[in-house]
């Protein structure tokens, strides 16, 4: 988007806990195996969200994405997040 | 006695939980939208099975925004009874009322069945007028019902026995056959540590007459009764 407007982008990144069980994970896992490929370990599922947002002057991109992040995006029993913002 | 059953964009299983209120338990009832600033007064407040905002982002994730889980919130830390059924369930662990969260069931499947839930605490309001180790048959029909909650928490939840339901065979054993979805020790339903707010993912809604299959989901609603009417 157009960021040259004072818009910013962040990246988030969302994954099960380790040790959460990951039921679609381990069924690609399954289908990569009858696919014939060897050796994978495992597979973990997870999302990505692109935030394009306004720069606030008064708060740190940073605090804003890990509240919205915290709040709502990530459910912090099953799951963790981290996230990067892009210049 | 007063019910609320709340509509969520995307509720199905409101009307069920109303006539199952309204013909069968015959209490007084009414459909509460999620927009609403009050509970209206109800006594007791079910959030509904469904597929509320879509399951996007997370089952209930989104619902647990609405402007009167605010009033729900409220109600149920004065000790109002609280019921989520199914995604009902779901929006209760959002908006931590209830412990833990779910996961996909593990077969991924969309299961939709009867199945076999025993009564691991009678002494709860939405309990009482069953037996400890009664076995209920009452429908499953969920994507994610696989009940997750990190050790301690289910330490917690055996300590102050706040386990409510947990997946059985026909005669009682909980086996692991009989875990339809994975749930972590068989659970299918739990309650707050206070004992107000109930969560189960299977619908007693859809088991509450003889022609249904099933009319064991009553044990549920007719104790919420009996449990008001004794306070009173």
């Amino acid at each position: 988007m157009d960021r040259e407007n004072g818009n910013r982008l962040a990246v988030v990144y969302v994954k099960l806990k380790d040790g959460v069980l990951d039921p679609q994970g381990s069924t690609i896992k399954s289908a990569l195996e009858n696919m014939g490929y060897q050796g994978i370990k495992q597979i973990r599922s997870g999302k990505i969200f692109e935030i394009t947002f306004q720069k606030d002057e008064k708060r740190k991109p940073e605090d804003l994405i890990d509240e919205i992040c915290r709040k709502l995006l990530t459910n912090p029993v099953i799951e963790k997040y981290n996230f990067e913002i892009l210049k | 006695m007063k019910f609320g059953v709340i509509i969520f964009p995307g509720s199905n299983c409101d009307y069920d939980a109303y006539m199952a209120i309204k013909t069968v338990i015959k209490q007084e009832v009414e459909f509460l939208w999620h927009q609403d600033a009050s509970l209206h007064n109800c006594d007791c407040v079910i959030l509904p099975g469904g597929f509320s905002y879509g399951d996007y982002l997370r089952t209930g994730a989104i619902a647990r925004f609405s402007s009167i889980m605010k009033r729900v919130m409220e109600f149920a830390k004065d000790g109002g009874l609280v019921v989520g059924i199914c995604n009902g369930f779901q929006i209760l662990m959002e908006a931590g009322l209830l412990p833990g969260a779910m996961l996909k069931n593990t077969s991924l499947r969309f299961i939709c069945k009867f199945v076999h839930i025993k009564v691991e605490n009678e002494n709860t309001p939405f309990t009482n007028f069953s037996k400890k180790g009664q076995v209920l048959k009452i429908p499953i029909a969920h994507s994610d019902g696989n009940y997750f909650i990190p050790e301690e928490g289910a330490r917690k939840l055996r300590e102050n026995d706040q386990i409510v339901f947990r997946y059985c065979d026909e005669v009682g054993n909980v086996t692991l056959e009989a875990n339809p979805n994975g749930s972590l020790e068989n659970i299918a339903g739990i309650c707050n540590q206070t004992r107000n707010v109930l969560g189960m993912m299977p619908h007693p809604e859809r088991a509450s007459e003889a022609i249904l299959g099933s009319d064991d989901g009553r044990y549920i609603f007719q104790s919420i009764v009996n449990f008001f009417n004794k306070g009173r």
